[in-house]
């Protein structure tokens, strides 16, 4: 086929092209026949990664977006496979992945008739995305695919939809491959930030005596890491992190303290809760980090830059703030800051360290934080570690430190179960040189298991730990906590031997049940690398996680251990 | 006095300009529902620039979360901009139509009400008259009031339309 007349579908994969696309994730459908046919008859490099489910299709592109930096891009059919996008896409949007998601609609003629999978998911995607397109003409489509690539990777980033119906597949493509943008009311201008702004915050600063710096997602999405990282040390001032703002400031580094917020560290939360300056750089004052609100920060400045100015005030007022890209923000900053003694200060909260750690005892019976701990260890804390959503995750969250951005994915904003493996192999497929480590309940893995196909077509070396303790464990612990113990829906019973399951995928599967057994099981699991490997490990049924505020309490109203045994709060008392 | 018609602190007047993409109005609309607050009245109409179209939006709540609902407006890719016009010095009228149920013996008096607040009767029967009026809310508000005495059938009115005095841009 003469390649000067291209059909509407032709033209879609040939602009994707053009926009460096490397992978399309996704599960074929009737109306989207056009597209497939495309891949084969333009001879595209565009590789095609059939999934098993559309939301792990879409986790799968938001793990290869935050692995790489770089949009990724998800391709549907209409109806329920579009609907299936909606828990991806809001993931993404909750935590400003860019993601391009492509759906085939019916004929545009049928539109609006209850068409055979025909759903309005221009209409139910439109609280969840960054933006949407329901293309009406062939010649539309370089214009619509420019704009989307623009609007998911400026600016504050997310997800954008484009809505594909199928006569604009087949109709013929009379226009130019490159178009111009149209976008009169998108216009974000990252470097246009207020200077005298940034001198009013360079003077709050060198008034701080016990600054705090606070690292959100921002950091890492502005890459203003290595600003964030000479601004600390300039200023002397720790840094606590938020869940996402890991790897925004290397978790190693002895100003770090870690994560702050409801399952934070101890010497985090009491950081934020006693300094008199909070410098929030890129963090939308998610409410799992605030505690109390009315008392969050109560006795410090508070400063805020954001590129969204929709985030200014949204959840606390500031007392002053900066609309910009946190990369150029920050390294202004930097210009306008002196070096602050912070001695006395860094003294308090190492004493807090020392007095506050995080802790746990192996000899109960298999933990969580063990296994993470030792897959730390044996990795050198060099792979991109993956969590699903729940107790593991928030342990992750603690034990393990990231140096770098992009070697963390978890989410966030969402807390969506069953992100954790899909997104791990997204990550792989977008760094198949580095190593990648998911930690998944048994819970969430079994929302998303069925990947295990698609990782093992692909030879995905993948290690997903099943923290499996056949127990909702996050909820438990809320029931046994705040609810009098009144378990309710949450034993997992029926669980599969996730291990002979993963055989029987072609996966290799390893079984970790005792203790002493930890270093040899990851170990093997480190050494296996001609596709996934998942280890299930038999933790401890009923473990907490520690610290935690509990919903509704100030953040330095925090349970350091658990009450009832050795509980102890931040003022030290002894309960 | 509150020259732009203001009710009271939690009625506000927004002025969106838009481009002229499917959707936008969709997307407007959603801002103001996910919040809980009610669009007591809009119009939408063209520009000048023809690509463009003009909203005028009234809605009610607190103030502090509609700072936030404009932002989150602005923020949308079809948005050029939205600004709050409340407390402003700005023109701000609306249109009503009014049937009112008047036999011959009412018909003078009920033209002669609408003559004080400078509405028109543009139709006219044996037992009934349209009135309309264009004019500030407050004033059409207190021709209603006016015009209970006869039976008032049905009532349109359009919103409010907002533009700035002088030389200031709306």
């Amino acid at each position: 086929m003469s390649i000067n007349k291209l059909d509407g579908a032709q033209a879609l994969v040939k602009c994707l092209e053009n926009e460096g696309v490397e992978y399309i994730f996704g599960i074929p459908g009737g109306v989207t026949i056009p597209i497939f046919d495309a891949f084969v008859t333009t001879g595209t490099k565009i590789k095609f990664i059939l999934c098993r489910h559309e939301q792990a299709a879409t986790h799968m592109a938001d793990g290869y977006a935050r692995a790489t930096g770089r949009p990724a891009v998800v391709l549907v059919t209409s109806g329920p496979g579009a609907t299936n996008t909606l828990t991806g896409i809001m993931t993404a949007h909750m935590d400003s992945i860019p993601m391009i998601v492509v759906s085939g609609q019916v004929l545009a003629a049928m539109l609006g008739k209850d068409a055979f999978q025909e759903a309005d998911i221009y209409g139910m995607t439109m609280p969840v995305v960054k933006h949407s397109y329901l293309v009406h003409a062939p010649n539309d489509i370089p214009r619509v695919v420019r704009e989307a690539f623009h609007i998911a990777t400026s600016g504050r980033p997310g997800p954008v939809l484009i809505d594909m119906p199928k006569n604009v597949s087949v109709g013929p493509f009379t226009a130019d491959l490159r178009a111009e943008m149209d976008l009169p009311g998108y216009q974000p201008q990252p470097e246009a930030f207020d200077k005298a702004a940034v001198q009013a915050i360079a003077e709050a600063l060198s008034r701080a005596v016990r600054p705090v710096i606070l690292a959100g997602h921002g950091v890492i999405i502005a890459d203003a890491c290595a600003a964030v990282k000479l601004l600390a040390e300039k200023l002397n001032a720790p840094v606590v992190t938020t869940l996402l703002g890991k790897g925004g400031f290397p978790e190693t580094h002895p100003l770090s303290l870690g994560m702050l917020g409801m399952h934070g560290t101890a010497y985090a939360n009491k950081a934020v809760s006693e300094c008199d300056l909070l410098l929030n750089i890129g963090s939308r004052f998610d409410d799992r980090i605030l505690g109390l609100p009315a008392l969050f920060c109560r006795n410090a400045v508070k400063i805020h830059i954001d590129i969204d100015p929709s985030e200014i005030g949204k959840m606390i007022v500031p007392d002053l703030h900066c609309v910009g890209d946190a990369r150029l923000v920050v390294e202004q900053l930097l210009k306008q800051t002196s070096r602050l003694d912070t001695t006395d200060w860094l003294k308090r909260l190492n004493g807090y360290q020392r007095d506050y750690p995080l802790q746990y005892r192996r000899t109960d019976g298999l933990k969580v934080q063990h296994v993470v701990e030792e897959v730390y260890a044996l990795t050198g804390g060099r792979a991109i570690a993956v969590t699903d959503v729940g107790q593991h995750q928030m342990w992750t969250a603690q034990f393990w430190k990231v140096d770098q951005r992009h070697n963390w994915l978890s989410s966030g904003g969402a807390g969506t179960m069953g992100y954790g493996f899909p997104a791990a192999l997204g990550a792989q497929f977008g760094r198949p040189q580095d190593l990648v480590v998911a930690f998944v309940g048994d819970g969430g893995f079994q929302m998303t298991l069925c990947e295990l196909a698609t990782a093992c077509v692909h030879k995905l070396p993948v290690k997903v730990f099943i923290m499996n303790n056949r127990y909702l464990g996050m909820v438990r612990q809320w029931q046994e906590m705040f609810y009098d113990d009144r378990r309710s829906g949450v034993d997992l019973e029926g669980n599969p031997d996730f291990a002979k399951l993963a055989e029987a995928y072609g996966a290799r599967g390893l079984r970790l049940k005792r203790t002493a057994d930890v270093r040899k099981i990851i170990t093997r699991a480190l050494e296996y690398n001609d596709g996934p490997c998942v280890v299930d490990c038999h933790v401890m049924k009923e473990e907490n996680v520690f610290p935690m505020v509990p919903a509704g309490k100030a953040l330095d109203d925090m349970l350091i251990t658990a009450p009832g045994k050795r509980r102890k709060t931040a003022a030290g008392e002894k309960q | 006095m509150q020259p732009n018609g203001k009710k009271d602190g939690n009625t506000h007047t927004l002025s969106v300009t838009v481009a002229n993409k499917p959707g936008v109005l969709a997307r407007i609309a959603h801002v103001f529902a996910r919040r809980g607050f009610n669009i007591d009245s809009l119009v939408v109409s063209a520009s000048v620039e023809g690509d463009f179209s003009r909203m005028t939006i009234t809605a009610t709540g607190d103030p502090g979360g509609l700072e936030q609902i404009i932002r989150q407006v602005n923020k949308l890719v079809d948005v050029i901009h939205c600004t709050d016009h409340t407390g402003e010095d700005i023109v701000l009228k609306e249109l009503a139509l009014i049937k009112v149920h008047t036999g011959p013996a009412a018909r003078a008096e009920a033209l002669q009400i609408a003559a004080h607040f400078g509405a028109a009767s543009v139709d006219l029967t044996e037992t009934s008259m349209i009135l309309m009026a264009t004019a500030d809310s407050e004033q059409i508000d207190a021709l209603l009031a006016l015009l209970k005495k006869f039976k008032i059938v049905e009532l349109v009115r359009t919103g409010k339309v907002v533009m700035a005095r002088g030389e200031q841009p709306t």
